[in-house]
Order: C-alpha cells, then sequence, then structure tokens
C-alpha cells in the first residue's frame, strides 16, 4: 500500500461517509449540506487520480453552484430554520432507484474496463483535453449544452406558470412587483375586481 | 533562485521555478510553503485591514482609528484583543454543529487561493497549470459557509442575509469567472505565473510597444473590479449585511472569534481579488509596461532577479495590490448601498451581456491578429 493508496482510501471514507449522511439525515439542510460534502469528496478522488481539471470543474460546478442553488432554494421554500426536521418518508423508493443504478453502472463499468490495468496514472494536460472536448468531442458537447438550454428554458417556463394551484395568491404577487396586469375578460380580470384596493396595496412598499 | 528558470515563449510548458523550491527533499519545501501561505494569509489581510481603519478615518474625520497608537497601528490589536475575549455565543435555537462550522467553511477557501497567487518572480507557492481556475473553483465554495451561517442562526434577519448573500454571488460569479477566462484567451495559458509572463510578451499589434492586459481589455478589468467588489459583498453591495434591514445580515448572531473570522475572510478576498487582478491585468511585478525590474534576466526580465530584484518585485506587487484595497475602501467610503433590484439587474443586464460581448471581441482579435 502505497502513500497514494491511503490518502485515496481516506477521501474515498470521507466521501462515502458524507453520502449516507446525505440519505440517512432527517433534516434536509442537512442533507443538502451533507450532498455539498460528498460532491466535494468526490473532487477530492479525482484529485487522488490525477484528473485535476475535472476536479476543480467538479468543485466550481458541483460545489459552488448545484449545491449553492440547492441550498439557496431549500432556504427560500421550505426549509425549516433551525433544527427542526423535514423527511419525506422515500427511502424505500430511493433505495429502489439507486440500487438499481448501482448495479447497472458498476456491470457496465467492469464489462467496458474491467481487465485494463494502468501502471501509472497521470493526468492529462488542459491543452489536450481542450482539444479533445472542441475538436474531435464537439458535437455531444454542443448537444450537451442543448439539453441543459432545455432544461433552463423549461424550469423558467415551469416558474412562470401563470395559472396553477394558487393563481389567486400569484396574481396579488404580480400585481406588488410592479407588472401591468392584464385588464382583458377572462376569470383573471373577475378575480382582479373582486380584489379589493386595500389588499393589493399590502405588501407594494417592502 | 537557483534553480534556472527556461521559460521559452510557449508558456504552456512554463512550470516556473519558486524560491521555495529550496534542496531536493520533500518535507522542507512542503512545511515552507505551508508557513508562507499561513504567513501572508494572517499578515496581508491585516495590511489591509489597518489600510481600511486609516482611510475611513481620514475619510469620514472619524479621528480614532489614525490616532490609536503610532500611525493608527494599534487599532488592529485593540479590535484583535476585543474579539478574543468576547463571549461566544450560540442561539439556543441554532443549528450548533452547522453554526459552528459556517465560519470556518467560509474562511479555508480564502486561505486556499494564497496557495498560487505570485507576490513577486518566483514568490510563489505553487505555479498550477491550472491555476486561475483553481483560484476561482476555490472562491466559490466561499458561499456555502455564508448560507450555512445565515441557515443554521435560526433567524430571520440571518436567513434573508444568507439568501441575498446567495444570489449576490451567484449572480456576480457569473461576469467575473468570464473575463478572468477572456484574459486567460488573450495569454494562452490558466497558469497566473504563465499570464504575467504571456503580458510582458504581449505587443499592440504591428508595434514593439509592450501592453498590460487592463489596455486592451479595460472593460473586462471593470467587469472584474465591480463583480469582485460584490463577491466580497463590500459596500456598495453589501445588500446581505444591510444594517438599516437586516442588522448585519448572516453575521448577526457571531461574537467574538466567529466574528472575526467571517471579518478576516473578507480582508483576505479583498487581498485575493486584488492580487488576482494585478496577475491578470496590471503586469504582476512588473514595474511599467515593457519595463523589467533591474537586475533580472530570465525570460523577459521576470525570473532570475537576485535578491534586489526579488524584493522589489515583491514590494512592486504588495504595491498595486494595496492601490487597489485603497480604491476598494473609497468606494465603501463614497458610495450609498444598491437597493436588490438595482444589484441584480446590474449583474444580469449589464455585467454578463458586456462581459460575453468583451470574450467575443477579444477572441476575434486574438485570432486575427
Amino acid at each position: 500500500m502505497t502513500g497514494l493508496d491511503v490518502v485515496f482510501v481516506l477521501v474515498a471514507l470521507f466521501t462515502a461517509g458524507a453520502a449516507v449522511l446525505t440519505v440517512t439525515s432527517k433534516n434536509l439542510v442537512h442533507a443538502a449540506l451533507s450532498l455539498a460534502a460528498t460532491l466535494a469528496g468526490t473532487a477530492g478522488v479525482f484529485l487522488v487520480l490525477h484528473a485535476d481539471f475535472l476536479a476543480l470543474v467538479q468543485l466550481v460546478v458541483n460545489v459552488g453552484a448545484v449545491a449553492v442553488l440547492f441550498l439557496f432554494g431549500l432556504m427560500l421554500t421550505r426549509a425549516p430554520i433551525g433544527r427542526e426536521a423535514l423527511d419525506s418518508q422515500n427511502r424505500g423508493l430511493g433505495l429502489a432507484v439507486a440500487g438499481g443504478l448501482f448495479v447497472l453502472l458498476s456491470g457496465l463499468i467492469i464489462a467496458a474496463f474491467g481487465t485494463t490495468t494502468v501502471e501509472q496514472v497521470t493526468g492529462a494536460s488542459i491543452e489536450v483535453i481542450g482539444i479533445a472536448i472542441f475538436a474531435d468531442w464537439v458535437l455531444p458537447f454542443e448537444l450537451l449544452s442543448m439539453l441543459l438550454l432545455a432544461a433552463l428554458i423549461g424550469a423558467i417556463m415551469l416558474a412562470r406558470r401563470e395559472t396553477g394551484e394558487s393563481g389567486e395568491e400569484a396574481m396579488v404577487t404580480r400585481i406588488d412587483v410592479g407588472d401591468t396586469p392584464t385588464t382583458e375578460g377572462g376569470v383573471r380580470a373577475e378575480l382582479e375586481n373582486t380584489t379589493p384596493a386595500g389588499q393589493l396595496g399590502a405588501g407594494g412598499d417592502r | 533562485m537557483n534553480s534556472a528558470l527556461v521559460s521559452p515563449a510557449n508558456h504552456a510548458v512554463a512550470q516556473s521555478a519558486s524560491v521555495m523550491d529550496v534542496g531536493d527533499g520533500f518535507l522542507l519545501p512542503v512545511l515552507l510553503k505551508i508557513a508562507f501561505v499561513l504567513g501572508l494569509f494572517f499578515v496581508v489581510p491585516l495590511v489591509g485591514g489597518y489600510m481600511e481603519h486609516k482611510v475611513m478615518g481620514r475619510m469620514q474625520h472619524r479621528r480614532g482609528p489614525v490616532e490609536a497608537g503610532p500611525f493608527g497601528s494599534l487599532q488592529l490589536v485593540a479590535d484583535g484583543i476585543k474579539f478574543i475575549q468576547k463571549e461566544d455565543t450560540i442561539p439556543r435555537a441554532a443549528d450548533k454543529w452547522v453554526f459552528a462550522a459556517a465560519p470556518g467553511v467560509a474562511l479555508v477557501p480564502a486561505m486556499l487561493i494564497f496557495l498560487v497567487l505570485p507576490f513577486g518572480p518566483g514568490v510563489f507557492a505553487v505555479d498550477l497549470e491550472l491555476g486561475l481556475l483553481y483560484a476561482l473553483a476555490i472562491t466559490s465554495v466561499s458561499v456555502l459557509g455564508v448560507l450555512m451561517g445565515g441557515w443554521a442562526s435560526a433567524n430571520k434577519f440571518s436567513l434573508f442575509g444568507g439568501l441575498r448573500a446567495g444570489a449576490q454571488l451567484i449572480a456576480y460569479e457569473l461576469p467575473l469567472i468570464i473575463v478572468a477566462i477572456t484574459v486567460a484567451v488573450q495569454a494562452g495559458t490558466l497558469s497566473l505565473v504563465g499570464i504575467v509572463e504571456a503580458q510582458s510578451t504581449f505587443m499592440l499589434a504591428g508595434t514593439d510597444i509592450n501592453l498590460w492586459y487592463v489596455f486592451p481589455q479595460f472593460v473586462g478589468f471593470g467587469i472584474f473590479f465591480v463583480a469582485a467588489m460584490a463577491e466580497l459583498s463590500r459596500p456598495p453591495f453589501d445588500m446581505p449585511i444591510g444594517d438599516s434591514e437586516l442588522v448585519f445580515g448572516y453575521m448577526t448572531e457571531y461574537s467574538g472569534i466567529k466574528f472575526a473570522m467571517f471579518l478576516l475572510t473578507e480582508y483576505g478576498g479583498m487581498i485575493t481579488m486584488s492580487a488576482l487582478m494585478v496577475v491578470l491585468y496590471l503586469g504582476g511585478w512588473q514595474l511599467l509596461p515593457g519595463v523589467p525590474l533591474p537586475g533580472c534576466d530570465g525570460a523577459g526580465g521576470l525570473f532570475d532577479c537576485g535578491f534586489l530584484g526579488t524584493v522589489l518585485g515583491v514590494a512592486v506587487t504588495m504595491g498595486k495590490i494595496l492601490a487597489l484595497v485603497f480604491v476598494m475602501v473609497w468606494a465603501r467610503v463614497a458610495y450609498p448601498r444598491l437597493r436588490e433590484d438595482q444589484l441584480q439587474r446590474i449583474s444580469w443586464l449589464v455585467l454578463v451581456p458586456l462581459s460575453l460581448l468583451n470574450l467575443a471581441v477579444v477572441t476575434v482579435f486574438k485570432v486575427v491578429f
């Protein structure tokens, strides 16, 4: 066992421990924080395997952006402040999905690379990675970014949906932030007319 | 400086030698580097803090910070002693572990950036091939600490402060990264030392007038400066701790040494952001564009400077850094706080499009000339 192995085992243990905490934690924010630790641990694994670029991208994208947005969304919507707990009671389903994915992925990886041995781990330079992405694999790369863009637009459409379960509330909010409400016919116009003026003005000064 | 640095024009292979690399042993250089980075981290931000005290004291006609001790130097010591002897309070409803860990999560990334910052010819701990990406990636982790602190305090003011900080840091990270990448495109390398090197050989197209990147990319420099101030939540971008509405935002419940750690994060951030600007736009340790340090004979007069040249190089870099810190303090005193909607608007509707345009223009010029 070399020093590298020791470090790898330590980082892997940290990552696995954080992952277990992510799914067992009863507190939603604790789970999200453990997820951030897991993602950072994955970056550590990449670093030990000499994939410096991948590790840093993992850090900036998954820890710095995804995990932060996750926490941000949680705090903005439903995170109880302090020590209260929130649990969706979905353990069984989650276990089944995660187990199935694990079997599938590990089977694929073992089938593809199971017999390959690597003598010396060396990282590719950033130049090689750049040329590989933007010359050889540019089509899949662009397709992926289109996929992300589609997801982004979809999320915005969902968030801006005008009629929802809480249609009336949404309308009042719209007036609060200063949008000019439409005066054309339909249910919304009726709602508008029936909403007392004092209620519309409430909260307008925030 | 004995390990001769042969750095040819193609800086893709440049792995420069540092003064820290003494001998062939493993332990001694590593210990030296740790001591170097820790020393930098605990000394340089204090200089920034001292400067802020004095400059703000002068500009706002508050004499205290200027008068305490010789040249006002004891004000900071008094602050330090005050922070240490304060009671370390934790609110009863707070999530104790997250609350206690938050200042550390904010502080450690701010400390780790010092690993790659070059402060002079050969004066850096490591010259990573991905130095710039490393600095940006590490910076983005600091937000976690702020969000953790805001949530764990179990206080609505703290929570709102954390939320505002999260929204602000995400919004301003984007233009910051885009303009930094633009410099990397122009220099053709991500190594911070490599970028300084590339600036020493960057010529105005068709002439032999040496230029720093601040001249062709003054828009990028401006965006970087504004985004850096916003990333650090410095006034006028201090909505997350807006004291007129949120008490002190995510730091409201913190006291004593934990509060001091958040403050140290901010001062450390001021120094690292300024140092990044010096490296990316202001030619690192060059005296003037095209004027190398005296006594240097490495690539473009950037390395192998001998003792005097090295000391002078560090002095030049620190001078530039402190000049930028001064401007940040000046902006704090001169401008009122932005409103939250103005703040988001500036980033998404002005800075992001401008930085994308800047990237496009620089890329076209790089290919054409």
